[in-house]
């Protein structure tokens, strides 16, 4: 039964106040909860997951977020090509991944519904608006019969609610048209599971008085829909309880959410400010790195230039223009993009620029699967140049490591000369967590220092340690000098064709990559430092996934370890020595096995690869179900 | 205040590699006579090019250089240029480099006006690379890879940077040295990209491709000087022109037919009609030389820095710790 929502929203002050009607609902603890957002691209399930994220995130609980998109901007509504998804997992434990399956699915149509069921567990909540599941959306959606009254949905507990008409009750009088209507919906579920889940409404309040300031009546009806939706899972019968999920201990700090597009544009802008240089983009949209051009364009003041080019090759080209200027040259591309660059990279190893290329990896060959996560593009990091043409790799783990990460590449290709590139993939890009603020003091330091002395200036002269050769940049005097791509000599990098040169400077080269990994911190294990009976090792956005895994694994008493790598070329020292004390070592990567060659091939480790190529995550049980049998020989 | 600068300051240590006889000996000894009129230090000046023959050139200067990859260098370039708006940034290109490969760079830099010196020296034909005809070759050119003559039909350098709008365009002859230098000059002083085409004769691969604008004894019957301001004259005695008939141009002797001088066109670098039309001359009509088109606009640099500028006076310089704060931020104790 259903409360007339005017008077609910009436009623509705700050949550924690009870409804109006009955006694105050229990609420039952709960650890951690799973929900799945899934409704037409035009339902704003992207921002119904949000808002809901950052209340979580104001609750204190660690979480852990998975969009999918669609990849057709706009599929005809109702259909299955056309549902968006938002997973969002909020815990009072570390937690690692967005979760396997939703305890908790909110299906705002039949096509949301069918495209998400194979994904839900018995007994989860099915939330769904009852009204949209009219003959022709379920045609639409491919079924047959309603699954609302076929008992399909059985081993489901499914909540039928009447999201439109209350809705449309929560906007009654203010003279909206039917369209304006709908499009509040969502408020209404975000409001109903908020109640459901006690979380604080004013960060969702204060998101829709910004965002609606210009147009006050879209606000109203936003902000009616959304506390209607709040009392009517405090006033209605259809929810008996209301489930509570405590903040989790986490460290200490100022906290924000963030995705890893902006971690990885705002680990930019740091290294810039750090180094006290300006920073130039070079980039051409792609899905799904352009974020990180839109972030960044709108930082002009510190100084930031961003250059939307005519292609790729383009964009990598012009930061290797501006960082032979001087300034940070970083370019940022996916899968396809990253071919087309590869020339210009190849340019910039000869000439030793420092130079950042991003590569949010995305599910390939060819456009393959845009909105999708893959790792397949670590063989092309490594080894898609001509020649030899080593170049240090980083990979970041997490929303919130893509900060970190694309700092550090920064670092690195000031201090060695050289260009770095940087993986992410489109799941790290758009998916968010909470990210402890660093103290940017503590950030380590980014030198900079151009060669201004000409007495005894050589363009290829090297820093003893590092084997960097100076940055000497236009407008210095005394110090002009020709770079380009073809064989230089030694130290003064005039044209040589002598072939013991041309072997000498690859191997300078060679040995300039492979020197970082003096300052790679040692190999971490999680487990069993010393040795066990099995070792997952793994790169890049599973991080979470496998490291749930085997913590579920060894919390069964397994001698299973994970180790995790940032760096992929060159990799830690100490990695094959660590790998060895491991009488199984499995490396598991959403690709065909790409690392799993590296590690064969540099070190002659005889590991098997757990492989996954569906433009989805890991899911943690299907991890440990291979580590088990794995370990059962 | 630097001493004055001469030709040698330009001149850098290295031995000069193109075949004996290339048009681009000329070509360089006149950047070389020119660069020190412009009064600026050589280490504020940078070549950028990308590959071919021509792209060597950078090399040979005593300033900063670049030689980069094929087809790329405008884009190499632009990096540079919009960070470093102190430089005076040139691009060397061939007519393979330019508007083949590198063709979508060309238009874009062009259109951007980036403000860069582009000298794409077309002796329309792939040096470097051995002979292969070119984007600029003529339909019909026998090469190693056209045995049978091309099909292809070609580019004109002057029409594709026009149809960019680019906001100087102009074309000058490897061996027409003073006039080569004026052209030089014009495009330097020139606020934006300033294209400027130098036929240059590869005599290995297509040698006398420009015969009949470059050979003494029949160049003045076959050239016509662009001058802003003045009809459109040309032929040793000065005795041909261009007139209008009706929509379509034509050479008339003067003194015959009723022809004189002031029935002649009169040029207007700033009209782009005009430089459309020109651009398109070819044999018979006389093969036009000097700027075809120049006009000022706002360079892609200056307001992309203006931008950055602005910004800052606006909203004060960037502040690492506010942005890392942006959106919703809770504390945990
Ligand atoms: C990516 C790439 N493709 C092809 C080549 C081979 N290549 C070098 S120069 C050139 C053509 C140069 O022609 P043009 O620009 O007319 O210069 P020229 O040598 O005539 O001065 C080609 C095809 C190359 N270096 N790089
Ligand atoms: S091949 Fe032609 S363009 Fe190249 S150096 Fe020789 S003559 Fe000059």
């Amino acid at each position: 039964m259903a409360v007339p929502p005017e008077a609910a929203a009436q009623t509705a002050g700050s949550q924690g106040q009870a409804g109006s009607a009955g006694a105050e609902k229990p609420h039952l603890k709960r650890d951690r909860v799973v929900i799945r957002f899934a409704g037409d691209s035009g339902d704003g399930m992207q921002l119904t997951g949000m808002q809901f994220t950052a209340e979580s995130a104001l609750a204190g609980n660690d979480i852990a977020t998975l969009p999918d998109f669609p990849a057709e901007i706009r599929a005809p509504a109702g259909t299955l090509a056309g549902v968006s998804g938002f997973q969002l997992n909020f815990s009072s434990n570390e937690i690692f991944t967005a979760g396997d399956e939703p305890n908790v699915l909110v299906a705002m149509n039949p096509a949301a519904l069918m495209a998400n069921l194979e994904d839900i567990p018995p007994n989860a909540v099915v939330i769904v608006d009852r009204e949209a599941f009219t003959d022709a959306n379920l045609k639409r959606a491919g079924y047959n019969s309603n699954p609302l009254t076929d008992h399909s949905l059985d081993k489901f507990q499914v909540i039928q609610v009447d999201v439109t008409k209350l809705t449309t009750l929560a906007t009654h009088g203010m003279g909206l048209n039917n369209r304006a209507v709908f499009r509040c919906r969502n408020m209404f579920v975000l409001g109903m599971l908020s109640w459901l889940y006690q979380r604080p409404t004013q960060s969702t309040i204060q998101y829709l008085e910004t965002r609606f300031k210009k147009t006050p009546d879209v606000l109203e009806a936003n902000l009616r829909t959304f506390k209607a939706g709040f009392n009517y899972g405090e006033t209605t019968e259809m929810f008996a309880s209301s489930y509570e999920v405590p903040a989790a201990k986490i460290k200490p700090g100022l906290y924000r959410n963030i995705t890893g597009n902006t971690a990885t544009a705002l680990g930019f802008v740091a290294a810039a400010v750090k180094a006290g240089r300006p920073l130039f983009l070079g980039s051409y949209p792609i899905t799904p790195a352009s974020d990180v051009l839109h972030e960044l364009s709108g930082l002009k003041n510190f100084p930031i230039y961003t250059f939307q080019a005519e292609d790729e090759i383009a964009g990598v080209s012009s930061a290797i223009g501006a960082a032979f200027g001087g300034a940070i040259g970083i370019t940022t591309t996916s899968g396809p993009g990253m071919n087309l660059k590869e020339e210009a990279i190849g340019l910039a190893v000869k000439v030793e620029l420092p130079l950042v290329v991003t590569d949010i990896q995305r599910a390939g060959p060819s456009t393959g699967m845009p909105t999708k996560p893959e790792q397949a593009d670590l063989l092309m990091a490594m080894y898609g140049r001509h020649g030899e043409s080593p170049i240090p790799i980083i990979a970041a783990c997490t929303p919130a490591d893509c900060f970190e990460c694309a700092y550090e590449a920064v670092r690195i290709a000031i201090k060695y000369m050289t260009p770095v590139i940087l993986m992410t993939d489109g799941q790290l890009a758009n998916g968010a967590e909470p990210w402890l603020l660093p103290d940017i003091e503590q950030l380590p330091p980014i030198k900079v220092e151009f060669r201004t002395d000409p007495n005894g200036f050589l363009p290829y002269s090297r820093d003893d340690e590092t084997l960097a050769r100076p940055w000497a940049i236009p407008g210095t005097p005394g110090l002009e000098h020709r770079l380009g791509g073809i064989t230089g000599e030694n130290l003064t990098g005039n044209i040589s064709y002598s072939p013991a040169n041309h072997e000498l400077m690859i191997r300078i080269r060679a040995r300039k990559v492979a020197g970082i990994a003096q300052e790679i911190p040692p190999t971490q294990v999680f487990g069993d430092p010393d040795g066990g009976d099995l070792v997952v090792l793994g790169w890049g956005s599973t991080f979470g996934p496998i490291r749930e895994a085997v913590k579920q694994v060894r919390e069964k008493g397994r001698k299973v370890s994970h180790i995790h790598l940032r760096y992929l070329n060159p990799l830690p020292k100490d990695l094959a020595e660590r790998l060895r004390k491991f009488k199984q070592v499995m490396v598991a990567e959403m690709n065909m096995g790409q690392l799993l060659k590296m590690i064969r091939a540099d070190y002659l480790i005889d590991a098997f690869g757990f492989n996954k190529i569906q433009g989805r995550p890991f899911k943690v049980s299907e991890l440990v179900t291979r580590i088990q049998r794995a370990l059962e020989g | 205040m630097a001493t004055a600068l001469n030709r040698k300051d330009f001149v850098s240590d290295q031995e000069v590699r193109w075949c004996p006889g290339c048009g681009d000996y000329a070509i360089l000894a006149q950047v070389q006579k020119t660069m020190p009129e412009f009064g600026i230090e050589p280490h504020k000046v940078v070549f950028i090019s990308g590959i071919g023959c021509s792209s060597r050139f950078p090399y040979y200067m005593n300033t900063y250089g670049f030689h980069t990859i094929h087809g790329r260098a405008p884009a190499i370039a632009t990096g540079l240029k919009v960070t470093r708006p102190d430089l005076d940034v040139w691009v060397v290109t061939g007519d393979g480099d330019g508007l083949s490969i590198g063709g979508n760079h060309l238009i874009h830099v062009l259109r951007r006006n980036v403000d860069l010196k582009i000298l794409l020296f077309n002796n329309k034909i792939y040096g470097l690379t051995k002979g292969q005809y070119s984007p600029t070759s003529e339909v019909g050119k026998v090469t190693k890879s056209t045995p049978a003559g091309s099909v292809d039909f070609p580019f004109n350098p002057i029409t594709v940077a026009l149809g960019t709008h680019a906001t100087f365009v102009a074309r000058a002859i490897d061996v027409e040295q003073k006039h080569l230098g004026e052209m030089l000059k014009r495009a330097h002083q020139h606020r934006g990209a300033s294209f400027l085409e130098i036929l240059q004769n590869c005599n290995i691969f297509n040698d006398g491709a420009f015969n009949d604008v470059s050979d003494k004894g029949i160049k003045a019957e076959h050239q016509l000087v662009l001058e802003h301001g003045k009809p459109l004259i040309f032929g040793k005695n000065r005795d041909k022109g261009i007139r209008m008939n009706g929509m379509r141009p034509e050479v008339v002797v003067l003194g015959t037919n009723g022809a004189s001088e002031k029935d002649l066109v009169v040029h207007d670098e700033s009209n782009l009609s005009l430089a459309f039309m020109l651009g398109n001359f070819e044999p018979p009509m006389p093969t036009p030389v000097g700027v075809f088109y120049a006009v000022s606009r706002p360079t892609y640099d200056a307001a992309m820095n203006q931008q950055l500028e602005e910004s800052q006076a606006k909203q004060g310089a960037g502040s690492l710790a506010k942005l890392m704060l942006k959106g919703d931020t809770w504390s945990v104790s």
